[in-house]
């Protein structure tokens, strides 16, 4: 079933210079390989097109179900240079979140158990 | 062996040092209070005054804490020294005097950081400071260069405590050595015992960032978590290096896997290489454990040598900034705030104003999340414009902020918020990253405790 991204992971950004990474967890362990197939690191910098203007790196820690990104050229130059709002890129965790992913239902049950969605839904 | 910590930087709460102190056992307090821009503010303040350029809040903490401190034994590891740990210590000695301690209070400042007063003998030996990410030589900045200190690493602050001081006051110290050097310290670990110190980096990055760890600033069930009064992590490490991250019961936030996850993820670069100046940490390798009941259990973390090299964190003039907000109302706020944003840079324009950036960005219709967000709703109750420059001339950037105020009355309709009066010009600090060999900045460094 088509999801976003905030139904079955969630996440924590920061920033290094004119960098914003973006660490994504997954709620089960069963979810972090099909998270790995599907948020590469082409469909990250796809998902954030006008907004990151450099490349987009992706690192693999299994071992806390979760993959980081590095959005590189951010941050409007980052830190005290910068203009933005969202100049230390706090909610780029949030704004990943929104991407659209197919993922199998029973899957998506079993992190709704987790994130606690279902018990918001009754 | 529990390593509290009480401040995640520099204007964090001020209730949580204490609440560490006071609402259970630990035994060290660790304080964080420099964040990369943090340097050249305190600096600012030390070329006002001499006796300025460190966290003056700290003094305060301490002496509120100094009969705990002493009565239970617990010691304190600080980076708020900032640019002047020796002022830092002048006003803890002077004020401490009328603090009533069964002992007197032994405390260590930490120099040899700073490289801004030697900095021309540091680039003439030819060490060129190159820009980490342009690779460009400092040379090309120098004039503009306004601070210069080097990340030490868990060496002096080790020497500090084998000389038993209560206090450890050091500039600008890798954060996460103010967690891991009581580590080394209490279990004797070896200076090439990678795995142990890389275990105590993680430990040093979980407590680094305050509650950040115990359900602040957490999206998981972020609902649950009651923030009044939060804990702020505790590790209670063991000697092989595994760990306990958890929090005093009697507070709130939240412990487990999911926090404590989030923390680890945060502000990661490539994560089997977590540079520090007394090993490289491979977070692919950290083993976590829920134990319930606030407790998360760490294990496993594998470490490989110390790098060559340490950082050095620069900062430099970079020109000046100004920010003006005014909320527009619906109906058709958004409509309302694009217009006034036409309005006010056409008349930069006519001014003749140009500056370096000019970004305008609409609080409540995508400020945060640009195309991301979709098309702003055109029911949206208010939005507020939010306009930036940026620019070398200051009196460019100080014409700018006049020209905000005009758009009440010669502007769009249904305007506020602008109670807080004329936008303030900042001027920019900017960043410049950069290497150094460790000798260099280990030869100077110089530990001194005084007794108060």
């Amino acid at each position: 079933m088509k999801v976003p991204l905030w139904r079955v992971a969630f996440a924590r950004s920061g920033d290094k210079g004119d960098t914003v990474n973006v660490g994504l967890i997954a709620f089960t362990t069963s979810l972090y390989p099909v998270l790995t197939e599907l948020v590469t690191a082409d469909k990250v910098k796809q998902h954030f097109k006008g907004i990151c203007r450099g490349s987009v790196d992706r690192y693999e820690l299994p071992n806390l179900c979760a993959l980081n990104f590095l959005l590189h050229e951010s941050l409007g130059g980052g830190g005290t240079v910068s203009l933005m709002l969202d100049a230390q890129g706090k909610t780029f965790s949030a704004a990943l979140l929104r991407m659209e992913v197919d993922v199998a239902e029973d899957l998506v049950r079993e992190a709704d158990e987790v994130s606690g969605w279902s018990e918001r839904l009754e | 062996m529990r390593v509290a910590s009480g401040q995640g930087f520099w204007g964090d709460w001020q209730e949580a040092p204490k609440l560490q102190v006071r609402r259970g056992p630990i035994e060290y307090l660790m304080l964080d209070y420099l964040a990369e821009i943090t340097m050249s503010i305190l600096e600012k303040q030390r070329e006002r005054d001499p006796a300025a350029g460190y966290a003056r809040d700290f003094v305060d903490l301490v002496l509120d804490l100094a009969p705990d401190l002493v009565s239970k034994g617990i010691r304190v590891v600080s980076n708020a020294g900032g640019v002047n740990p020796d002022a830092c210590r002048d006003a803890l000695v002077q004020r401490l005097t009328d603090v009533d301690t069964v002992r007197p209070l032994r405390i260590a400042t930490v120099r040899g950081d700073d490289l801004m007063s030697r900095l021309d003998e540091v680039l003439a030996a030819g060490h060129e400071l190159r820009n980490m990410e342009t690779g460009e030589p400092l040379s090309t900045v120098r004039e503009r260069v306004t601070a210069a200190n080097a990340y030490m690493g868990a060496g002096p602050i080790l020497e500090a405590l084998r000389q038993e001081a209560d206090v450890v006051v050091t500039g600008r110290s890798t954060d996460t050595a103010l967690t891991y050097a009581p580590l080394i310290h209490e279990f004797g670990w070896e200076a090439d015992d990678w795995n142990r110190i890389a275990a105590g980096v993680v430990a040093g990055h979980i407590n680094e960032c305050g509650a950040q760890a115990c359900g602040g600033n957490t999206l998981f069930r972020w609902r649950e978590v009651d923030l009044v009064e939060p804990g702020y992590p505790i590790i209670e490490a063991s000697a092989d290096g595994s760990f306990v991250v958890t929090k005093h019961a009697s507070l709130g936030g939240r412990v487990n896997w999911a926090s404590v996850t989030e923390q680890l993820v945060y502000e990661m670069g490539d994560p089997t290489e977590y540079i520090t100046p007394d090993c490289v940490a491979d977070f692919s390798t950290i083993q976590l454990e829920d134990l319930g009941g606030d407790r998360v259990r760490v294990t496993g973390v594998e470490g490989r040598p110390r790098p060559e090299l340490l950082k050095v964190s620069i900062a430099y003039r970079g020109g000046y900034k100004a920010t003006g907000m005014l909320t527009y109302s619906y109906p058709d706020a958004y409509e309302k705030a694009v217009a006034a944003d036409r309005v006010l840079r056409g008349r930069l324009d006519r001014l003749g104003l140009e500056f370096d950036e000019i970004r305008t960005e609409y609080v409540g219709a995508g400020a945060c999340h640009g195309p991301l967000a979709g098309s702003p709703d055109p029911s949206v109750p208010e939005v507020e414009l939010r306009i930036s420059v940026r620019g070398d001339d200051r009196a460019r950037v100080e014409r700018f902020t006049r020209e905000l105020a005009p758009l009440i009355l010669a502007g769009p309709p249904t305007v506020t918020g602008f109670a807080a009066g004329r936008p303030r010009v900042h001027e920019v600090m900017a960043y410049w990253p950069a290497l150094i060999e460790r000798e260099v900045v280990e030869s100077v460094v110089r530990v001194e405790v005084t007794e108060a």
